[in-house]
């Protein structure tokens, strides 16, 4: 029945695909400039979660400070936000009129808004709790008294960290790494919002469906399946290259 | 049985047209009777309209004096974009009214033999240049789009503003330089209330709605690409009585002022 | 190199105040059962946990951790070796072992060359290359020996290190385990629950039970003269305490023994089951210890029955199956138990 429930609405997307126009659809110049950027998008947020996120999920799941319940519950915030309003509260803190933003526009000159940086910016907001909550929960998971030896054994926090924590829930932060990669990639609201709509500078493939769809169904019918195809066949391939190896390690 | 099926289809379109077309010159010449008529009370059962979103505050207050005139009416709004809800009628969605935001969208249902008579104009809308309050690009004209130094939104030429926009944009001789392509008036309008957009092109009834915050600049190019709204009560309509006083509403004198207060303007042809 | 520690911490419900110290070359045995604060104990002095009093003193002026100081556990010069080994799954048993030295900043080539030769005293040569997963039980817990001990460490701490182990393996790597402890010149700590480790391997013993020292001293001392029900029952001996007087001891639980020697004051009362003798009817030639007792339960012992007595003078003997089964006794028989005055330790409590 899940199962079902799931692949569907992909069944569909696949029978309704106008097959004998795809080429012609595939070679708009617009398509392949949308997919590298979705591509290159996500994985810049993808990055940038890891870097923020990993050490935040050791925080969430090691550290003792005060407040650690609330910092989890505040984590936890992007996804339950409508990423529309997630764009919109990223407006306002580093818009142009934006409580970080306003200075920056003023001092520097910088606007952020309406970039490629916006882009990744508005994804990492909403795909990185993805690669915290799986990293927590792998690191919940690891036991952590292989760090008490690490520690016996002369390794400061940040040797331990790295030698040991990082290797024992390296396929928990995969598996976060590619759920984040995969959320980024088919962002659209927080995108739209934050950075919105510009062929080569912030059209992402989810952007450029939902623009489709408006004007074509059957294009963005291509689209969508490009999208997915794309997106698929990654996580196929790192699901053999990383995950697999886990499984043997 | 495909064959038979498509035969079947004209002669329905048929049918309906004749119905709908005497019934519409009639709402034209009597509106006042008819909003008359509404008021005796005896519509009832459920209403569905399906229209424009631009036209979402002006189709609600309409929608209660309906509702109001007839206590036993209950009348359904689907607000949205005007080619989803084509798209949604295509798809075999049921409704009693159809009204559309430009006589493209009109046509995909018109084309798929879906209306109940031929539809009429009953309202346009031109663009405007919307600016945050206090103007901080000093925005004055539709020359303005070509520089490069203000932040600028237009919607995507996909959607109805956005064609509308480019239109202009071509007839005007200006090479626009925007910095982002709206998915819909709304999400461009939105960015001119945050401030984060010197100006964005977008029409006279969204400034209008948008309050304080953005003003208006209305600039001589618009004329050229005026946008026209389409109505027509539908084929399939389950309920075709209120479906008919609906239409007859919009077009009264009640229904054209609250037109008007939202910044639509009266059809000009 | 010694260690001198006092360790004072609240553990939920179990307040731990314990105190000890360890010379140059000692092996000092934690003895106690579980759930007695032995770990917490250890985990103070790898500086895994900060106490809430006391101090840790390592030669005499190093100090560890006081009310002031605590050296976080990466800057002590320590080793320890866990019950379930605690090898890191993601390395090879050589960088397992190099570990120590390469988060003391050796390169990776040294660290490596210094592991080699001592996988290879603990007999683990040309198995540097595999993952802690393809070793035995007996072989991880080697290696964790080599990598507690690769550093020379000033202490080093063994955490239940034998009692994963199945019993074969147990006794060979404990053999190992004595001759490495022989070899080793720092102060070691060995927390256990099982005496025959702590006669085994340590050269002093402390027995600790709800947090606090109740007894210490030699291994042998300790096996003879047990100062709790809960030692007694480790070495096999049951304990009555009593008060003396000539050479008699008034039970604190009622009845009288009769001793050899002459005591007086608290004293304790240890008697060996093997010389509790059992009959059906009073025996005759009436030796002064006898008493009445039930047979509360009887259970097979190797080649003896253990039977536990209850009465005035709760007892344990152990009677061979053979006189076992001519006595014919069934839980609840009465029987009568008696025991040779010279048979009896009777030591100050």
């Amino acid at each position: 029945m899940a199962v079902a429930f799931l692949v569907l609405p992909l069944v569909g997307l696949v029978v309704r695909a106008p097959w004998s126009t795809i080429g012609p659809q595939l070679a708009q110049q617009e398509v392949g400039q949308a997919l590298r950027l979705s591509l290159f998008s996500a994985t810049l947020a993808t990055l940038l979660s890891l870097v923020l996120g990993v050490p935040l999920a050791w925080v969430l799941a090691r550290s003792r400070i005060r407040g650690r319940s609330v910092l989890r519950a505040l984590v936890t915030v992007p996804l339950v936000l409508p990423p529309v309003v997630g764009g919109v509260a990223l407006f306002l803190v580093i818009g142009r009129t934006g409580i970080l933003g306003r200075p920056l526009y003023e001092h520097l000159g910088v606007t952020i808004p309406f970039t490629t940086t916006a882009v990744v910016i508005a994804e990492t907001f909403v795909a990185m709790p993805f690669l915290v909550i799986s990293v927590e929960g792998a690191l919940r998971a690891a036991d952590a008294r292989f760090e008490d030896a690490a520690a016996t054994l002369g390794a400061d926090r940040w040797t331990t960290f790295r030698r040991v924590t990082l290797p024992l829930v390296a396929p928990g932060i995969a598996a976060g790494a590619v759920l984040c990669w995969a959320r980024a990639l088919g962002e659209f609201g927080a995108t739209i919002t934050f950075a919105g709509n510009f062929p080569g500078t912030t059209q992402t493939m989810p952007l450029a469906v939902y623009l489709a769809l408006q004007r074509d169904p059957e294009a963005a019918i291509v689209l969508s399946l490009v999208l997915l195809a794309v997106s698929l066949g990654t996580l196929l391939l790192l699901r053999d290259r990383w995950l697999g190896r886990g499984v043997a390690a | 049985m495909k064959t038979r099926a498509l035969l079947v289809l004209p002669a329905v379109a048929a049918l309906a047209l004749s119905a709908c077309g005497g019934s519409s010159s009639d709402a034209a010449g009597t509106s006042s009777s008819a909003a008359a008529s509404s008021s005796a009370g005896d519509l009832t059962g459920t209403l569905t309209v399906f229209a424009a979103a631009s036209l979402t505050d002006v189709f609600t207050d309409l929608g209660d004096q309906l509702m109001t005139d007839n206590p036993d009416l209950d009348v359904q709004f689907n607000f949205a974009g005007s080619s989803a809800l084509a798209t949604q009628l295509t798809q075999g969605a049921p409704a009693d009214v159809f009204a559309s935001a430009n006589e493209k969208q009109m046509t995909v249902v018109t084309g798929a033999g879906l209306q109940a008579g031929d539809p009429t104009i009953f309202t346009e809308n031109v663009l405007e240049i919307a600016v945050p309050q206090g103007n901080p690009g000093k925005v004055t004209g539709l020359a303005d789009f070509g520089n490069a130094d203000l932040t600028l939104a237009i919607c995507a030429a996909d959607v109805p503003c956005g064609a509308a926009a480019k239109a202009v944009f071509a007839d005007a001789g200006i090479t626009a330089r925007p910095d982002t392509e709206e998915e819909d008036v709304k999400a461009a309008l939105t960015k001119v209330q945050l401030g984060e957009v010197d100006a964005a092109l977008v029409y006279a009834t969204d400034v209008q709605a948008a309050g304080s915050d953005v003003a208006g600049i209305p600039f001589p190019e618009a004329e050229k690409e005026i946008n026209s709204y389409p109505i027509c009560t539908l084929g399939s309509a389950p309920n075709p009585k209120a479906a008919q006083a609906f239409v007859e509403l919009v077009n009264s004198a009640a229904g054209q002022k609250a037109l008007a207060d939202a910044g639509f303007r009266k059809p000009t042809s | 190199m010694s260690l001198a520690a006092h360790v004072v911490v609240q553990r939920g419900s179990l307040g731990v105040d314990v105190e000890f110290s360890v010379g140059d070359g000692e092996v000092l045995a934690v003895l106690g059962p579980n759930g007695a604060g032995k770990s917490t104990v250890l985990r103070v002095l790898a500086g895994l946990l900060r106490p809430e009093d006391g101090q840790v003193v390592v030669d005499g002026d190093q100090i560890w951790d006081s009310a002031e100081r605590h050296v976080p556990p990466h800057q002590r010069s320590l080793g320890m070796v866990f019950q379930d080994h605690l090898l890191f799954p993601h390395l090879s048993i050589t960088e397992n072992v190099a570990f120590g030295l390469r988060s003391r900043g050796a390169k990776r080539a040294t660290a490596r060359a210094a592991a080699a030769p001592w996988l290879a005293r603990v007999g683990l040569a040309g198995l540097g290359d595999r993952r802690p997963g393809e070793l035995s039980g007996g072989q991880a817990q080697r290696a964790a020996l080599a990598r507690a001990l690769v550093g020379d460490p000033r202490v080093l701490l063994l955490d239940e290190p034998l009692s994963a182990l199945d019993a074969r393996t147990r006794l060979t790597v404990r053999a190992e385990l004595h001759r490495h402890l022989a070899d080793y010149a720092g102060s070691a700590v060995l927390v256990t629950h099982d005496p025959i480790d702590a006669m085994a391997l340590a050269d002093r013993v402390v027995v600790v039970e709800d947090g606090r020292v109740v007894q210490a001293g030699s291994p042998a001392e300790v096996a003879r003269r047990p100062r709790t029900d809960y030692v007694a029952r480790l070495v096999g001996l049951v304990l009555l305490p009593g008060t003396g007087e000539g050479h008699q001891v008034a039970l604190d639980g009622g009845g009288m023994v009769a001793v050899a020697e002459d005591v007086a004051g608290p004293v304790f009362v240890a008697v060996r089951p093997e010389s509790v003798a059992l009959y059906l009817q009073r025996p005759d030639g009436s030796p002064r210890n006898v008493w009445p007792l039930r047979l509360a339960a009887a259970t097979p012992h190797g080649s003896v029955v253990r039977c536990d007595l209850a009465g005035e003078v709760p007892l344990t003997a152990d009677v061979t199956a053979t006189s076992f089964a001519e006595l014919g006794l069934a839980p609840g028989a009465e029987v009568w138990a008696s025991v040779k005055a010279s048979e009896v330790a009777v030591y100050t409590r």
